[in-house]
C-alpha cells in the first residue's frame, strides 16, 4: 500500500481525469451546439392534434417533457402563425390529444414578416400572372412564386442603383458642404456645376424610387388565401412569401435537398426578421474581415516589438520590466480595451481626423464615430501581447550556436536576423498568430463600443469608389448571438438562430486555425527536418 | 608575472601581448603571451574551465556577444589590431572562421550552408557560387557523400557530416585562420578519425587553431601546443616535447592524467 503512494500511482490517476473532465467538457460543448445547429433547417413534418376540448392544433414538434405535476408527458409544438396566436409555441398534454394526423396538404410558408405560417392552402389570386389552369393550387403557387422572385431579383438590380445613386448623392451634397465651408461662393462655377449634377441624380432618384415603387404595388396584387388549423383564414401577399413547401409530402431525398439550399442561404443571405431568421452573410463577412484587418496590425507591430525586445535590447532591469507588462497586457479585461478603443481611437485620432479631413459635415462624425478600422485596431491592441509573447519564445528558443555560428561566418545582426532566427522562428510566431485570431474571433465586449451594430446598412467593401470603407460601421457574429439571443423581441423563435450562428463562428474560428497550423505544419517542416 | 615557458615563434600570423580577460569583475584569462605559427596545427588544451576558448575566441572577437566582457592588451592578426577600434568585426570574421563544438548548420539545403558566407557579403554569380561549393565540400572532404543531394536539407545529414559542413562552411569564405573549439567532442570515434584526418589536410592551406579536451587528439593532429591552466598560459612548444618532456611539473601531471 505503501508502495502504492509512493510511485505516484494516484498522480497518474488524477492527472488522467483532470484531461479526461477537460475534453468531456469540451466534447459536450460542441456536441450541444452542432446538435442544435445542425438540426435547424430541417424540414421536420407537420403533426395535427385534435384536442378533446375541439380546438385542433397544427405544428412541429419541438420537445417532449414529463408533465409537471400530472401524470404522463407534455410536448411543445411550434404552431407559428405569429399573427394569428401571438405566440409561436404552444405546450400540450398527451393525456389531452384526441386524434394526430400528418395531413399531405399541410404546407408550410417562409415570411418576410411574423415569421412562418403553418396552414393550408384555399384559393389563390394570380391576376395578370401565366400560370396554366391545369396545375394543381400547390404547383400553381410554386410557379407564381418563381415568377414573383424572378421579378424580385430584378427589383434587386434597381435597388442597388439607387442605393449607388444616394451614394453619388451623399457625395455630391458632402462637396457642396466642403465648398461651402472652404468660402466658395455659392455663384462660383464650380458650385454650380455641382448643383446641377446634383439636380440630374436628384432627378434620377426619384424615377427609380417612383418606378420602384409601382413595381412593387404591382408584385403585392398577387395574393393567396390561407386558413390555418381552425380553419381561421387570411389573405397573404405572395411578395412576402420567400419560401413554400409541404413537409409531410417530402421524401429524405428531398429534404436532405432542402437542407443544403438552406444552408446557402444562410451563409450568402441578408437576415430579415430583426436578424432572427434569413441568411448571415454581412455577418460572416465582417468577423473575416476583421480579424483580418486585426492581423495586419497585430501581427507586424507584434513581431517587430519582440524582435526588439530580444535581439536589440539590453537585458536588465528595464526589459525585465517591460517583459512582465507585456505578460499583464494579455489579462487585462478586454471591455478594458474597448473603452481605450473608444476614447483613444473614435473620439481622439478619429475626432482628430474628422476636424482635418472632413471639417464640413461636422457635426455629423466620419470616423468619429465606431468603425472596422476602430474595432480591428482596438483588438489588435488586445492581441498584440499574444504575438509578442509567442515571437519572443520562439526566438529564445533558438540555440545559441546557430546565432554564433552565422555571426562568426561575417554577417551583421541584421542578416543573421532576417537569414536565419526570423525564419526558424516563423512556426512560433505563427503559434502566436493563430492564439490572437483565436482570441480576437471570440471577443465581443470591446466590439460593442467600437462598431458593431445589429445590422450594418452596407458592407465595408462595395462597388462605390474607393471600394474599401474602413469608416462603417459592420456586423460580427459574436454580437449576432448576442443580439438575437438576448435583445430580440422573441427570444424563443431566435433560439435555432442562435445555435446556428454559434455553430458558424466556431466553424470559422476552427478553419481559419486550421489553415494557419497547416501553414505552421509546413514551415516547422521545412526548419526541422526533410527536403526543400 | 609570468613564468611560463614558452617556445618564441617567427612571423606569427597571430601574436598575443600580454593579454587580460575579465567576465564582468572575474578574471579569466591572466597575462597571456603567444604565437601562433602559419599553416600549422596548434592545439590548446587544459582542464576545464581553464580559459582556451575564451582565449580562442578573443581571436575573432566572439566575446563581443558578452556585454560583460572586457579585454586588455594585445591581438595582432598579421601584426594588425584586432581589437582596435578602426577594426571592422564582420572584415575580421571572415578572415578567422570559426568550428564550434556542436555542429551548427542553418536549417536550409547544405548549397545554402557552404555559401551563407558569400551570400550575406552579396555575391550572386551563379558560378561562382557552384565553384565555392564544390570546392569547400571537395575540401571539407564531403563531396563525394553529398553531390547528390545539394539542395536537401542539411539538418537530414549525420553528425559527422554535419560537423563537416561546418568545416566547409568556414572554408568557403577563404579564411587566413580556422579557429576550432572542440569539434570532435560529440562526434562518435570515426567520424572524429574522419575529422582529424580533415585537420590534417587543411594545415596545407589554413591556419588551424584547435581547443580540446582530448589529449591523444592533440597529440595525434597538431604540430604545437599549448597547455593553460586557471587563466594562465603554463607552456607553448612543440607538440612532441610538451607530450614528451614537459619543461614544467603542471603540465606533467595533467598529461599524465594525474588531475585535470
Amino acid at each position: 500500500m505503501k508502495n502504492y503512494w509512493r510511485t505516484g500511482e494516484p498522480c497518474v490517476w488524477a492527472t488522467g481525469a483532470a484531461l479526461a473532465i477537460t475534453l468531456l467538457i469540451a466534447a459536450t460543448l460542441i456536441v450541444v451546439v452542432m446538435i442544435n445547429g445542425l438540426g435547424v433547417f430541417w424540414p421536420s413534418s407537420l403533426e395535427r392534434l385534435e384536442l378533446k376540448d375541439g380546438t385542433v392544433v397544427l405544428g412541429e414538434q419541438i420537445q417532449r417533457e414529463a408533465a409537471y405535476q400530472s401524470e404522463g408527458f407534455r410536448r411543445q409544438y411550434k404552431v407559428a402563425n405569429r399573427d394569428l396566436y401571438g405566440l409561436d409555441f404552444k405546450w400540450v398534454d398527451e393525456a389531452d390529444i384526441a386524434f394526430s394526423s400528418r395531413p399531405e396538404d399541410a404546407i408550410v410558408l417562409e415570411r418576410e414578416e411574423y415569421g412562418n405560417f403553418f396552414g393550408f392552402l384555399k384559393q389563390l389570386n394570380l391576376g395578370s400572372l401565366d400560370i396554366p389552369g391545369t396545375m394543381s393550387q400547390y404547383d400553381a403557387l410554386l410557379a407564381a412564386n418563381a415568377q414573383i422572385h424572378e421579378m424580385k431579383v430584378s427589383g434587386k438590380k434597381l435597388d442597388e442603383d439607387i442605393s449607388a445613386l444616394s451614394y453619388q448623392l451623399e457625395s455630391l451634397r458632402r462637396k457642396l458642404l466642403k465648398a461651402e465651408y472652404q468660402g466658395v461662393s455659392a455663384k462660383a462655377p464650380v458650385v454650380l456645376e455641382l448643383q446641377r449634377s446634383q439636380a440630374v441624380l436628384q432627378d434620377d432618384f426619384h424615377h427609380l424610387v417612383e418606378r420602384q415603387g409601382r413595381e412593387v404595388a404591382q408584385m403585392r396584387n398577387f395574393t393567396a388565401i390561407f386558413s390555418d388549423a381552425n380553419g381561421q383564414e387570411r389573405d397573404i401577399v405572395l411578395a412576402d412569401i420567400v419560401d413554400a413547401y409541404q413537409p409531410n409530402r417530402m421524401g429524405i431525398a428531398q429534404k436532405g435537398l432542402f437542407y443544403l439550399v438552406k444552408v446557402k442561404e444562410l451563409i450568402i443571405g441578408e437576415p430579415r426578421e430583426s436578424n432572427t431568421e434569413g441568411g448571415l452573410f454581412p455577418a460572416i463577412f465582417g468577423t473575416i474581415m476583421l480579424i483580418f484587418i486585426m492581423s495586419l496590425f497585430s501581427f507586424p507591430l507584434g513581431v517587430i516589438a519582440a524582435v526588439y525586445l530580444r535581439e536589440y535590447a539590453k537585458e536588465g532591469m528595464i526589459v525585465r520590466l517591460v517583459r512582465i507588462a507585456v505578460n499583464n497586457l494579455a489579462g487585462i479585461p478586454s471591455i478594458v480595451y474597448g473603452i481605450f478603443g473608444l476614447g483613444f481611437f473614435v473620439y481622439g485620432i478619429g475626432s482628430t481626423i474628422d476636424q482635418l479631413f472632413f471639417p464640413e459635415t461636422l457635426p455629423t462624425p466620419t470616423f468619429g464615430t465606431g468603425g472596422i478600422l476602430w474595432a480591428s485596431l482596438t483588438l489588435a491592441l488586445l492581441t498584440v501581447p499574444v504575438v509578442i509573447v509567442s515571437t519572443e519564445e520562439a526566438l529564445g528558443a533558438i540555440p545559441r550556436e546557430i546565432r554564433e555560428g552565422s555571426l562568426a561566418l561575417g554577417s551583421t545582426k541584421f542578416q543573421t536576423l532576417m537569414r536565419i532566427l526570423l525564419p526558424m522562428a516563423s512556426p512560433g510566431i505563427m503559434t502566436g498568430l493563430i492564439l490572437a485570431m483565436a482570441r480576437a474571433a471570440g471577443e465581443v465586449a470591446p466590439l460593442m463600443i467600437t462598431g458593431v451594430v445589429k445590422l450594418a446598412p452596407a458592407l465595408p467593401i462595395d462597388g462605390n469608389f474607393p471600394f474599401l470603407h474602413l469608416d462603417r460601421k459592420f456586423m460580427h457574429l459574436g454580437f449576432h448571438i448576442f443580439d438575437i439571443g438576448f435583445q430580440s423581441p422573441n427570444v424563443e423563435a431566435a433560439k435555432p438562430m442562435v445555435f446556428v450562428t454559434t455553430l458558424l463562428l466556431v466553424l470559422i474560428v476552427l478553419t481559419m486555425s486550421s489553415i494557419a497550423i497547416y501553414l505552421r505544419n509546413r514551415m516547422k517542416k521545412r526548419y526541422t527536418f526533410g527536403t526543400f | 608575472m609570468n613564468t611560463a615557458a614558452t617556445m618564441q615563434i617567427e612571423d606569427p600570423i597571430i601574436e598575443v601581448d600580454n593579454l587580460d580577460f575579465y567576465y564582468g569583475k572575474s578574471k579569466a584569462l591572466h597575462g597571456i603571451n603567444i604565437g601562433f605559427p602559419r599553416r600549422k596545427v596548434t592545439a590548446m588544451i587544459g582542464p576545464s574551465g581553464c580559459g582556451k576558448s575564451t582565449l580562442l575566441r578573443c581571436f575573432n572577437r566572439m566575446n563581443d556577444l558578452i556585454d560583460i566582457s572586457e579585454v586588455q592588451g594585445k591581438i595582432l592578426l598579421n601584426g594588425a589590431d584586432v581589437n582596435a577600434p578602426s577594426t571592422d568585426v564582420i572584415e575580421l570574421r571572415r578572415r578567422v572562421g570559426m568550428v564550434f563544438q556542436k555542429s551548427n548548420p542553418f536549417p536550409k539545403s547544405i548549397y545554402e550552408n557552404v555559401i551563407y558566407g558569400l551570400r550575406i557579403a552579396g555575391i550572386k554569380n551563379k558560378a561562382v557560387l557552384d565553384e565555392t561549393v564544390e570546392r569547400s565540400l571537395k575540401g571539407a572532404a564531403l563531396w563525394d557523400e553529398v553531390k547528390e543531394r545539394l539542395h536537401t536539407s542539411a539538418l537530414g545529414l549525420s553528425g559527422g557530416q554535419m560537423q563537416r559542413l561546418c568545416i566547409a562552411r568556414a572554408i568557403a569564405v577563404n579564411p587566413e585562420v580556422i579557429l576550432m573549439d572542440e569539434p570532435c567532442s560529440a562526434l562518435d570515434p570515426k567520424s572524429t578519425a574522419r575529422v582529424e584526418e580533415l585537420i590534417g589536410e587543411l594545415c596545407e592551406d589554413y591556419t588551424i587553431i584547435i581547443v580540446t579536451h582530448n589529449m591523444q587528439q592533440a597529440a595525434r593532429v597538431s604540430t604545437h601546443t599549448a597547455f593553460l591552466y586557471e587563466g594562465n598560459l603554463v607552456e607553448f612548444g612543440m607538440t612532441k616535447e610538451i607530450f614528451m618532456k614537459p619543461r614544467k611539473k603542471q603540465t606533467e601531471d595533467y598529461i599524465t592524467g594525474r588531475f585535470g
